[in-house]
């Protein structure tokens, strides 16, 4: 559904490319997740997603259309996008703030009818926020937050899903909420892109895993082919082993501490 | 916003109105001012209503709608809650080319454009100053931008006046103080379109300024246009705030206080912060001339340093709430 097709980002004034010729997709049904180190291009790609950084050379496409051609607003009706940072100063009460995810089809004068009220309701019901509805969003903590921007995003009736690191500052158990959510979503038949620092959580849950390093994919396709250790400690410059995740049999990473210094 | 607060918003702005058209050096009772609006009653109290009294009033009005509603919708498409357009550089390029303009003899009727046309130079060179700093869009950018070239417009008129005759002077300081007391209907009529025309498209864009306090980021996965959105607020907001400069000078701090007061309220999106902004402003700065013209009667203290003893105190605390 969304194609990335040898992107090529180069910051202004910067000395190498910020992604240099990745290349991926990101199907319906399918949870694809990009990990990688500190600045290797992951949150790049998003913001070149939402044409916030242009693209040097090569084309992000939606459903085969070449986004830097489609009109905005409707680009916004097929991917929905939920960043790395939002700020939440209008105080808005909860159900009105996902109601925000309506304004790719409502612009600048529409009100909410009745569909729009349906789509609001039903992100709510799913993202679990429907029974503090009338909180305003400033007194939520940082998990109920996380939920309501994605029912936000959900809102929005997108077909696809873009996520930015959805589970920093959380607990175990709303980051596991969060995935189960994901993977419920998937389930549904929607395309979702992760970008995610939790290797263990996206091993268990994607489907498909691009590993970028220094903007390059350093490795690409299953779990299980992503996961081994020769090529994360590569990419990630620490010794580890990786192990089989004794529920699901999924390959689980585990970072060693450094040999001590001998006295 | 409930009902009741709304009414109670509107009713500030009329009792404001009736007793600023009532108070001065004649006091009007109520009686007197109705029969006097309908043409009847003395001559001389139908002079200083119809050509003083009202015209004064009603240029408050509009001066103090356009800060409120430039002030508004700069706090929230910058995302910044001490944002407003005296303190971005937009007035001061304003009482530069006004300054300007006097001191190099102009007549009356060229002042506003002069005016309007510094403030949108000002607007230029603070987006220029942003882009150049690489921060692009970024509103704490053209913030720290507008500051810089509000310093450099002071500077400016300063170097303007240093060898200026008193007239010149007392013409200039006319501008930085702020004043409606020369108020005509024909500056009424024009500020009033043009406060209608920018302040209308803002409240249609006020959608946008919602979706912008969101961050840049979370703005454009919405479908807007960030960059482009950005510049039409502020573009609209300096417009209205530089037809304000135009037509009664300096008066600072407006643009600062009303939407907070609006917000307590509880408006929370732009289209009713924004009409309820004009309102409270408009009730703000008509107390304020009040105040100006009561005080220490002959004498008149100028509208500008009123609303800054009153917007001072307020932004600091303002300041501490957000430190």
């Amino acid at each position: 559904m969304i194609g990335f097709d040898r992107v090529t980002i180069r910051y202004p004034r910067a000395s190498r490319l910020a992604v240099d010729d990745v290349s991926f997709t990101v199907e319906r049904g399918r949870l694809t997740a990009v990990v990688g180190p500190n600045g290797s291009g992951k949150s790049t790609l998003v913001r070149a997603l939402i044409g916030r950084v242009p693209l040097a050379s090569g084309r992000i496409t939606v459903d085969q259309e070449d986004m830097a051609r489609a009109h905005r607003r409707r680009l916004a009706t097929q991917v929905a996008v939920v960043s790395q940072r939002e700020e939440a100063l209008l105080a808005l009460r909860v159900d009105s703030y996902v109601g925000l995810g309506r304004f790719p089809h409502l612009g600048d004068w529409g009100s909410l009818g009745a569909r729009d009220r349906e789509a609001v309701n039903a992100a709510m019901e799913r993202t679990g926020v429907a029974s503090f509805r009338e909180r305003p969003v400033d007194t939520l903590s940082g998990g109920e937050w996380q939920r309501v921007r994605l029912a936000r995003a959900l809102a929005q009736g997108a077909q696809g899903l873009v996520l930015d690191e959805p589970t920093t500052f959380l607990d175990v158990g709303h980051e596991m909420a969060v995935f189960e959510l994901l993977h419920r979503i998937t389930a549904s038949g929607q395309a979702v892109l992760l970008v995610s620092h939790q290797l263990n959580l996206v091993a268990r849950f994607a489907q498909h895993i691009v590993l970028l390093h220094e903007g390059h994919v350093a490795a690409a396709g299953t779990p299980a082919d992503v996961m081994q250790a020769s090529i994360l400690e590569r990419v990630y410059e620490w010794p580890l082993v990786v192990t089989r995740d004794p529920a699901v049999g999924a390959p689980a990473l585990l970072p060693l501490r450094q040999p001590r210094p001998p006295h | 916003m409930t009902r009741s607060r709304w009414s109670l918003l509107l009713l500030a702005l009329v009792v404001s109105c009736l007793i600023a058209t009532a108070v001065g050096t004649i006091p009007l009772s109520l009686a007197q001012l109705l029969r006097a609006m309908t043409g009847e009653g003395d001559a001389l109290t139908v002079h200083v209503l119809r050509s003083l009294r009202l015209p004064r009033v009603s240029l408050a009005v509009l001066v103090g709608a356009g800060l409120g509603m430039s002030g508004a919708a700069l706090q929230g498409s910058m995302r910044n809650a001490l944002a407003e357009p005296y303190l971005l550089g937009v007035s001061g390029g304003a009482a530069v080319g006004a300054v300007t303009a006097v001191s190099i003899g102009a007549g009356a009727p060229v002042i506003p454009l002069a005016a309007f046309l510094g403030a949108v130079v000002a607007v230029i060179v603070a987006f220029f100053v942003a882009h150049a700093s690489g921060a692009r869009g970024d509103p704490k950018a053209l913030l720290m931008a507008g500051v810089v070239v509000g310093a450099f417009a002071n500077a400016l008129i300063m170097i303007a006046l240093a060898n200026a005759e008193a007239n010149t002077v007392r013409g200039a300081l006319w501008w930085m103080m702020g004043s409606v007391a020369d108020a005509t209907w024909a500056q009424n009529a024009w500020l009033a379109a043009y406060i209608a025309v920018g302040g209308g498209l803002l409240v249609f864009v006020a959608r946008r300024i919602d979706i912008l306090t969101l961050g840049e980021d979370a703005a454009a996965g919405l479908g807007l246009d960030v960059d482009r959105s950005a510049r039409l607020i502020y573009l609209l907001s300096a417009f209205v705030a530089a037809s304000t400069v135009a037509a009664a000078g300096l008066v600072g701090f407006v643009g600062l206080i009303t939407p907070h007061i609006v917000r307590r309220l509880g408006a929370r999106t732009h289209r009713p912060l924004l009409v309820g902004s004009a309102i409270a402003g408009a009730a703000l700065v008509v107390m304020s001339d009040l105040v100006a013209r009561v005080l220490r009667p002959p004498a008149e203290l100028p509208l500008g340093a009123v609303t800054a003893v009153i917007g001072v105190p307020f932004f600091l605390a303002q300041l501490r709430r957000f430190t």
